[in-house]
């Protein structure tokens, strides 16, 4: 059911993106004294804001939706917005909104996704964080190689 | 001109946490991470596997777990009364289910959360379905946990 598109192992890309998103979380442990967990930052900006605290939530997020335009904008056009507007997005409309419903419920009920409890969680050596990662990371295998190699 | 100390705090958190946004965005990009097909296939071990993902998770990781403690070892943060961080320890059922939940509708899609967000400029109604029911999800579970775990 999952189509297969080949895509190419890019280590240093992929490294130097991983490491720029580490210094986000520590730029926001150190300003803000937070985690930053996108969906944390999600609930806690825009769907259950508390007074005083969602600032700082909401502007990470605009930042973080710009970032194509931003990029873009700088020269970079080859991770901008010509790059996102090829990107492989399954347009299975039925199937996107259960996985959208799937990975909204699933990361507030269990606190966090790949940004809280992977980025940040692993960094914080925290035990909770270990145990989602690797759940999640055994689930969603388990979801590709039956929605690939099964149906 | 004087700004009032308010506004001028508020205009600094702002103009922070856009700039954090723009470089955890802008990582996800550089890395690769916004293409569902590169995630997919990174937990595709039986297909065409690409281990990028394990190279983004790397260089995250060792950021954090180095900077982390270093930043924890200042008496407050630098814009914020006191560090604010997840306390529990325990393991229990939301989290197991809410982990597992998480990881069919990740592997299912290719999307998290951060790449769902900076990939709306792409303008995929894929993306667009996606983020709003994720929306929904979270504004579902939230009051839910709010009324029964509290």
């Amino acid at each position: 059911m999952l189509p297969s598109t080949l895509t190419e192992f890019t280590p240093y890309a992929s490294l130097i993106g991983g490491i720029m998103i580490g210094l986000s979380a520590l730029l926001v442990l150190l300003v803000f004294g937070r985690v930053a967990g996108i969906s944390g930052i999600t609930t806690q900006g825009l769907l259950s804001p508390v007074s005083g605290d969602s600032l700082w939530r909401v502007a990470f997020l605009l930042g973080l939706v710009s970032a194509p335009w931003f990029l873009t904008k700088i020269g970079q056009d080859q991770w901008g917005l010509e790059y996102l507007a090829t990107l492989p997005v399954s347009t299975e409309l039925m199937g996107m909104s259960l996985a959208g419903l799937a990975v909204g419920v699933g990361t507030v009920l269990g606190s966090g996704c790949t940004s809280g409890h992977g980025v940040c969680g692993l960094g914080r050596r925290s035990g909770r964080s270990l145990v989602a990662v690797v759940i999640f990371m055994i689930t969603a295998a388990l979801t590709v190689a039956v929605l690939r190699h099964l149906v | 001109m004087k700004m009032p100390a308010m506004l001028r705090s508020a205009l600094i958190t702002m103009a922070l946490g856009v700039a954090a946004g723009l470089l955890f965005g802008g990582g996800l990009l550089v890395s690769g991470m916004a293409n569902p097909a590169k995630v997919i296939n990174f937990l595709d071990v039986l297909g065409h596997w690409d281990p990028s993902l394990a190279f983004v998770m790397s260089g995250a990781v060792v950021c954090t777990f180095v900077g982390y403690p270093l930043i924890q070892g200042r008496s407050k943060p630098l814009f914020a009364s006191s560090f604010q961080l997840p306390t529990r320890r325990d393991i229990d059922k939301p989290l197991v289910l809410g982990a597992l939940l998480f990881g069919v509708g990740w592997g299912a899609s290719g999307y998290c959360p951060g790449p769902a967000w900076v990939s709306v400029a792409g303008l995929a109604p894929g993306t667009f379905v996606f983020a709003a029911f994720m929306l929904a999800g979270m504004w579902g579970a939230a009051w839910w946990k709010d009324n029964n775990l509290k």
